[in-house]
């Protein structure tokens, strides 16, 4: 122990506990255990948020024990992890409401499968303990396994299985990967391995080796195809967080170990990223205007702000790093409340199809309203969280390379085009279909739900300054750990000449400009 | 103050939004339209201070927005002149449009949504307007587009309403790409996004060279083509233009409140602001110009062959917004803005007139069956009269004319003076300013001259017969095909052409914004010609607002004494042509189209510019998608991946049957399980 209150450690406690009640609770109680836990839980990030020194030590909050062999029970958060254990703090008691009528069968395990997975991910972002993180980190799946298997849809095992088969393979890459970086280093804790420079040969299969792993959890195109699967089995909460959070954890995986531990290697090797980011912003979200289940059109929708993310955060400059991460907290509000919605309706009716909705803005206003403003934020629109997170990414990118920039940013007119034209079916037109007519608006548990999460998608738009100020530190670190290794942009900016020189310079400049403007 | 002006249409838009259960239809509307009166009240000393010369530009800090390393940006609300004249502008035609909306909508049950919204748009523009940088201005931006969605789709049910809707958005977003590009790199070179800054910087730069997707660029030259998009699409400038006349199928008052009178001249508002920029960028300027030009003709064109009443006048909007353009084009900001800030009033008129025509009309908006109305509604009639004569700039050079008059024969003066293209561009807009008198008249006479052809109406007939339409009005609209059996037998008993309808003139709600625009029609160019265009007064009224080009402005007054006196011409022209086909020889357009059918065929059909991007992009786009997933996604990735890697684990062929039987789930959690038991057996042993 160095120092203070093991805050993290009783936050990791009280959802496990109350995990291990559950199971042996009955329906009712499971449930208001898992809330009151999660509460509880939610208030302790509040506090560790509000404790957070910003512009203090960049690790707080540290716990050090010593367990059996190399192994080490070593927490401690920075800025990025604090925003990311409030994020998923903040979603866990949505998801338990969430699922408080839709679940009605094992519902002490179910609820248990949430508090674990809520105890895994607050270990994964604060483990300070390279075994301790890839523990955390693998064992996620375990409890998403379970509930895509058990109250997941009709083809809910193949969409488990796929997202098994898929995670697993990128998995023993890493880990084999972990054994050499600690064989090289020879110590596990991360601060240390932070500052460690690996020889730039070692880097690259390294790299290689977590990228395996990371690119499947992002997911990065061409090893998506688990995501919309596992989405349109999954549960409704389960969806919630799947999209809210674990997602968030390869972009963090990207950005805590592969880029400041292997900086050559992510300078060499970013073109890769680039290539993969671009290809997927505009195939994933041509595939999603297409689609006509609701929850795969989100979940590819998913992808292409993701590869936003992968792409902003190889741009290496605060701007990228910083949007990336907004993007990251953005998605993770927004994709939730979006798969909520989806649920909303769902619920009353029994069906993903867009087709068969329709009219809805007249017998259920109050859920058009939010559904509105979530898709308004999910298409970045400024005044929401999305624009904030795109806008600052792209800019970065574009300081990188302005072609990746371009592509990226055509990304805001497909997704206009797929999420309206979702709304459009779903919400507007005539109310003819008599089972759609019977939908009743939201009720008080919905509006529960869904209020906070407006709230905070209209502040982070806003007034973002309060999740970025505690992240600021953290982000000029990994870019000045990034500086030596970061290629130039592409934009070469040259002065003009003298006025003297400045007929012939203009002439030379005019010619191509000119040509480029009326392509 | 400015924040009062700013802020009350918001509070009210969410008063009015999100209380319309609570407080009902009347006070959401009283809250929206007593909001907006006290922001134009607010507004005028402003300007007003400007034209006297007594006020001086202010920045008020509102909220800290955001910073990332050496990107900052603040939420502000700038005021200088260039800010002012869009503050009347804007608060002026919303005020009214509010009002007028009293009676318009007088019917709909979806009312306080209706008020919330134009609030809500009100206060983007205004944010827009007021921006200080270049996302809030971005963020205005989006507002105002935001809005013009949700007012466009105003009537949701109707599938033609929403598709509008998200074209307009689309399209416009397809704009933004340039904006959001232009931005990124006005950053990159100059390491900020304070407008002030930049322009300041501005001149520096000029000459210097960038890369851009690959290509070694004059940097400010590209800045500025990137930033022009983004205007084009706001705009609806040729190529991107194409929302704006589908937006029709919105309420008329919000045609006239944004998509005539301030949302789509939001580029040239851009342009302007951003004029140090362009006067560094002679290249992009010239495109400017081309493209004014280009879509000023464009318009007009089309909009001598349609029949919708208000296709008309969209079309018009598109062409006169291209005027304003040639003139930024050209280097005349000040008349560019002059003519902005009379189209305002004028166009809005023209629609709001346009509406208590379709109102009178029981929402017929096809002026096939006009005819005659001008003794039924005579307010209606006088108003449009007047807003057709300051469209259509009548006036007389040296003495007085109407609105249109001094600012469109400013823009001509100025693209003559500018010399090389703009002379060019002159003869274009001369061309264009007989073919906006052919229209315009052509519009009129053929809706309050004439004989009445009411009886062929499907709207009237339903008028006359008490069948009343369930739904809001304009039910119909747009439906320029469907109208193959208006030609039936006349159902009508008077055999007068009237079907026994009598057209109602509105009620006062309607019809005082219709005087109160009147006035601004008629005056609006002969009391501030000289603060907006004259040399001397021009500088300033401007005090460096936009890039005020006195030598520019002194020669479009030293033009020649025929150049001055073209446009009165071709305005004539086009008058006694109207009046040759459409009072004197009616039969003439029904020979003149069967002659030159071809020709009728591609303006009617705007062109074929809906076609065309249909073919291009809106198809392919589906069908690219359908073959990512079906052929990439799940006949490649997952064919060859993970199907591919189960069917190997599972020796083939009765995978799907054990996956549903659940062998596989389990058999995966024991590796799973395994693969967890192999690495803490790894961790402990080789470490």
């Amino acid at each position: 122990m160095s120092g203070g209150f093991p805050i993290l450690s009783l936050m990791l406690a009280v959802p496990l506990v109350a995990a291990i009640v559950c199971i042996f609770a009955g329906d009712r109680s499971a449930r208001l255990i898992a809330l009151g836990a999660t509460l509880v839980t939610f208030v302790l990030g509040c506090v560790l948020w509000a404790q957070f020194d910003i512009g203090g030590a960049q690790w707080q909050f540290t716990e050090r024990a010593d367990l059996f062999g190399r192994f080490q029970w070593a927490l401690g958060i920075d800025g990025m992890a604090l925003m990311l254990i409030m994020l998923s703090v903040f979603l866990m008691p949505l998801c338990i409401l969430a699922s408080w009528d839709a679940i009605k069968q094992r519902v002490g395990l179910y609820m248990a499968m949430f508090l674990i997975m809520e105890t895994i991910m607050i270990g994964v972002f604060c483990a300070q303990d390279l075994l301790l993180f890839y523990i955390f980190f693998e064992a996620g799946l375990i409890p998403m396994y379970f509930i895509i298997g058990i109250w997941g849809g009709a083809n809910r095992i193949y969409a488990a299985f796929k997202f098994f088969l898929y995670t697993l393979l990128g998995s023993v890459l890493m880990l084999i990967a972990m054994i050499a970086m600690i064989r090289e280093a020879g110590t596990t804790d991360i601060p240390t391995l932070l500052a460690y420079n690996f020889p730039p040969e070692m880097q690259t299969w390294l790299w290689l080796a977590f990228f395996a792993s990371l690119a499947v959890k992002m997911p990065m195109w061409p090893v998506h195809t688990w995501l919309p699967d596992a989405h349109v089995q999954a549960p409704t909460a389960g969806s919630m967080i799947l999209a809210g959070v674990l997602l968030k954890l390869g972009a963090y995986g990207f950005l805590r170990f592969m880029m400041p531990m292997f900086p050559d290697a992510s300078a060499q090797l970013m073109w890769i990223v680039f290539g993969l980011s671009m290809v997927a912003v505009v195939y994933t979200s041509l595939v999603a205007l297409v689609q006509s289940d609701m929850k795969k059109l989100i979940a590819y929708s998913s992808v292409a702000h993701m590869a936003i993310v992968t792409a902003g955060l190889f741009a290496f400059n605060q701007q990228g790093i910083e949007g990336a991460l907004i993007i990251m907290l953005s998605h993770g509000v927004v994709s939730a409340a979006l798969f909520f919605c989806v649920g909303v309706i769902y619920d009353r009716l029994h069906t993903r199809e867009i087709d068969r909705y329709g009219g809805l803005a007249v017998n259920m206003p109050a859920y058009a309203l939010f559904f509105m403003l979530f898709t308004m934020a999910s298409i970045g629109l400024p005044g929401t969280s999305g624009f904030v997170g795109e806008f600052l990414s792209l800019l970065g990118i574009y300081e990188a390379s302005s072609v990746v920039a371009f592509v990226c940013t055509t990304g805001i007119i497909l997704g206009a085009a797929y999420m309206l034209y979702l709304y459009r079916r779903v919400v507007f037109g005539e109310l003819t279909k008599d089972d759609v007519k019977a939908m009743a608006d939201l009720n008080p548990r919905e509006w529960v739900i869904l209020a906070p999460l407006a709230a905070v998608a209209l502040w982070m738009g806003v007034y973002p300054e309060s999740f970025l100020a505690p992240m600021r530190g953290d982000v000029t670190t990994v870019v000045a750990r990034l500086a030596p290794a970061k290629p130039a942009g592409d934009a070469h900016l040259a002065a003009g000449k003298p006025k003297a020189a400045k007929a012939h310079e203009g002439e030379a400049a005019h010619g191509p400009s000119h040509a480029g403007g009326v392509q | 103050m400015i924040q009062a002006i700013v802020f009350l249409p918001l509070l009210a838009a969410l008063v009015a939004g999100l209380g319309q259960r609570v407080i009902g239809n009347m006070p959401s509307k009283i809250i929206t339209t007593g909001a907006l009166f006290t922001s134009c009240a607010l507004s005028w000393p402003i300007f007003l201070s400007f034209v006297t010369g007594s006020g001086e530009p202010t920045v008020t800090p509102v909220l800290h927005w955001v910073s990332s390393g050496a990107l900052q940006f603040n939420w502000e609300l700038r005021v200088d002149t260039l800010t002012a004249v869009m503050l009347v502008v804007i608060t002026t035609v919303s005020a009214l449009v509010h009002l007028y909306s009293w009676g318009y909508m007088e019917e709909d049950p979806d009312q306080p949504r209706f008020f919330a919204y134009l609030s809500l748009f009100t206060f983007a523009m205004l944010m827009l307007v007021t921006a200080n940088n270049l996302v809030q201005m971005f963020f205005g931006w989006e507002g105002v587009g935001l809005a013009s969605y949700l007012l466009i789709g105003f009537w949701y049910k109707k599938p033609s309403a929403n598709a509008a809707a998200i074209k307009a958005f689309v399209v416009n977003r397809v704009g933004d790409l340039g904006f959001m590009l232009g931005i990124f790199g006005t950053f990159l070179v100059f390491g900020t996004v304070s407008i002030p800054e930049i322009l300041s910087a501005a001149p520096g730069m000029a000459g210097s060279t960038i890369t851009f997707m690959g290509m070694r660029l004059d940097t400010m030259t590209i800045l500025c083509l990137l930033l022009f998009i983004g205007a084009m699409g706001k705009s609806a400038q040729l190529g991107l233009h194409t929302w704006l006349p589908d937006a029709m199928e919105g309420p008329t008052p919000v045609s006239a409140l944004i998509h005539a009178a301030t949302m789509v001249t939001a580029g040239v508002f851009m342009v302007c602001r951003l004029s140090p920029m362009f006067e560094t960028a002679p290249i992009a300027q010239g495109v400017v110009m081309f493209v004014g030009a280009a879509t000023c003709f464009f318009a007009a064109t089309v909009a001598t062959t349609q029949w919708d009443i208000k296709r008309v006048i969209a079309y018009s909007t598109c062409s006169q917004l291209g005027y304003m353009f040639f003139a930024a084009g050209a280097g005349a900001y000040g008349a560019a803005m002059f003519h902005l800030f009379t189209h305002a009033f004028f166009k809005a008129l023209l629609f709001l007139g346009a509406g208590s025509v379709i109102h009178a009309m029981h929402h017929e908006q096809d002026m096939r069956y006009y005819g005659n109305l001008r003794k039924s509604i005579p307010i209606t009639y006088w108003a449009m009269m007047l807003g057709t004569l300051a469209i259509t700039g009548v006036g007389i050079a040296g003495v007085a004319g109407f609105a249109g008059f001094y600012s469109k024969d400013g823009i001509l003066e100025a693209a003559f003076a500018s010399g090389g293209g703009g002379v060019v561009a002159f003869w274009v807009g001369i061309f264009v300013a007989f073919l906006t008198s052919f229209y315009s008249w052509r519009l009129v006479f053929l809706t309050f001259y004439g004989k009445p052809r009411w009886e062929q109406s499907e709207h009237i007939q339903h008028a006359v017969h008490g069948d009343h339409h369930d739904a809001p009005s304009e039910e119909d609209a747009g439906h320029d095909h469907a109208h193959a059996h208006h030609h039936d037998a006349p159902h009508g008993v008077q055999g007068d052409g009237t079907a026994g309808y009598h057209p109602h003139e509105s009620p006062l709600s309607m019809l005082i914004p219709l005087v109160v625009l009147s006035i601004g029609a008629v005056f609006a160019g002969i009391a501030f010609h000289h603060q907006f265009i004259y040399p001397e007064e021009g500088m300033a009224f401007w005090k460096g607002s936009l890039a005020f080009d006195e030598h520019l402005m002194h020669a479009a007054h030293e033009v020649p004494t025929w150049v001055k006196w073209t446009p009165f011409t071709a305005m004539a022209i086009g008058l006694f042509l109207a009046w040759n086909s459409y009072i004197r020889n009616t039969t003439l357009p029904a020979r003149f189209v069967a002659q030159f059918k071809l020709l009728h065929q591609f303006l009617y059909n705007k062109w074929y510019f809906d076609e065309l991007y249909h073919l291009l992009f809106v198809k392919p786009a589906f069908a690219i998608g359908r073959f990512f997933w079906k052929r990439g996604d799940e006949g490649t990735i997952d064919r060859f991946g993970p199907d591919g890697a189960a069917a190997l684990v599972q020796g083939g062929t009765r995978l799907a049957v054990r996956l549903q039987s659940g062998y596989v789930y389990g058999y995966a959690f024991v590796m799973l399980l395994g693969l967890v038991g192999l690495a803490s057996w790894a961790m402990v042993n080789f470490l």
